[in-house]
């Protein structure tokens, strides 16, 4: 059964990683702009980064037939400058037209910092701007509940000052059980995270389609170079399966979900463009 | 807003056949744990310094929470474990995060001699 990874790092995974990728099923990843490990020292590291996410990860992926997406921004956690965030936001524009780009992300707070909302605004409007599809990080562990509120509530007052962004094209990401609720309340679309020990477990992610249901929910592996596992996705299949799921519910989070919101912004493909 | 709940397939005891020795581990994984702080030596001569570190006294919380009877339990141990406060701090003190918040109260460390003189 096919599937697929709507958040995975693969500039930090091995090509090995895309093979075996590949072999469970995955057919489309889409791989959000991040924090690498390191502080960029300057925008020409972003610039060089997202040549990358539109240039040499697309290909690497159609090696495997993977079709391969993006998200562009700079990340919360290099986001503390906020001069040096504004001229990596500036360079972004010159890479939206990229044919595998599909909107800015993940964008959000890591601290829940004043100079961390200021980007987080920032790259609010660019998207209203354009007009583009947004991808959402929440903060991890004990600051998830109030950034995950926070960014809601900056996201309600843009809206009401006339923004043009619409929660039906915004996902935020990495929600628990603490999150979840609240996000799907709110009209957005709601992201889980399977990671050893820090997000969900393929176990808890099943209790919460189990508890919230399957509508405008999907399930990634946020592979990158931490503890992280690229084939969490078929797992999380695989124990919904055990516990006797229906095959179109396994299908629906992990496969039609994610191309439901992805194909909004025109760009999604679950086919390698053999033009690319 | 119509949500479809694919409710468990499984039954109760299917549930406990299914997980119950995964969590049996789990839960020695706790107790050995604690066991392992009190054991190690204190960095400072004083013997009860460090047992009221804020991560261990959010656990101890949460592990109050396993038994109060009440549902949603992973709910309320992450709120538990998270920050309450509302507005943006200042400026971020560094990238990471610890896993518990270090405001917390409660979860107070009980040894044995505490026991003894409450019965
Ligand atoms: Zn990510």
């Amino acid at each position: 059964m096919n599937y697929i990874d709507p958040h995975v790092h693969m500039v930090s995974r091995t090509t090995d990683d895309y093979e075996r990728m590949a072999l469970a099923g995955c057919v489309a990843i889409t791989e959000p702009a991040f924090w690498a490990g390191f502080d960029r020292s300057s925008p020409q590291g972003f610039f060089d980064y997202f040549s990358v996410l539109t240039d040499t990860e697309p290909k690497r992926a159609a090696q495997y037939g993977i079709a391969h997406h993006t998200w562009l921004c700079i990340n919360p956690k290099e986001a503390e400058d906020p001069g040096f965030a504004r001229e990596v936001i500036d360079i972004i524009p010159e890479f939206l037209d990229r044919p595998n780009v599909l909107g800015i992300g993940e964008i959000g707070l890591n601290k829940n910092s004043r100079n961390e909302l200021e980007i987080l605004e920032a790259h609010l409007e660019l998207a209203a701007q354009r007009d583009l599809m947004v991808l959402v990080h929440t903060p991890h562990l004990e600051d998830k509940l109030k950034g995950t509120r926070m960014i809601m509530r900056t996201i309600a007052a843009a809206i009401r000052n006339q923004s043009r962004l619409d929660p039906g094209r915004i996902l935020i990401d990495h929600v628990e059980e603490h999150t979840v609720r609240e996000v799907l309340d709110g009209g957005f679309w709601a992201g889980m995270t399977l990671y050893p020990d820090t997000k969900c477990t393929p176990q808890r992610a099943a209790d919460i389609f189990e508890m919230h249901g399957t509508e405008r929910i999907w399930i990634n592996s946020a592979g990158d170079w931490g503890p992280s596992d690229p084939l969490a996705v078929p797992k999380c299949r695989e124990e919904m399966r055990r516990r006797g799921h229906l095959a179109e519910t396994i299908r629906k989070v992990s496969f039609e979900n994610p191309r439901e919101f992805l194909s909004q912004s025109g760009r999604f493909r679950t086919e390698v463009q053999p033009t690319r | 807003m119509s949500t479809t709940k694919p409710s468990s397939p499984l039954d109760r005891s299917a549930v406990i056949d299914r997980y119950f020795m995964e969590h049996r581990a789990k839960i020695i994984d706790v107790a050995a744990f604690l066991d392992r702080v009190e054991r190690a030596a204190s960095a400072t001569g004083d013997p009860l310094a460090g047992l009221d570190d804020f991560r261990l006294r959010s656990l101890r919380a949460a592990i109050e929470v396993l038994l109060d009877g009440q549902s949603e339990r992973a709910r309320r141990i992450l709120e538990l474990l998270s920050d309450p406060g509302e507005a943006a701090i200042e400026r971020a003190p560094m990238k990471g995060a610890t896993g518990a918040w270090d405001g917390f109260e409660g979860g107070e460390h009980r040894s044995e001699a505490d026991r003894e003189a409450s019965p």
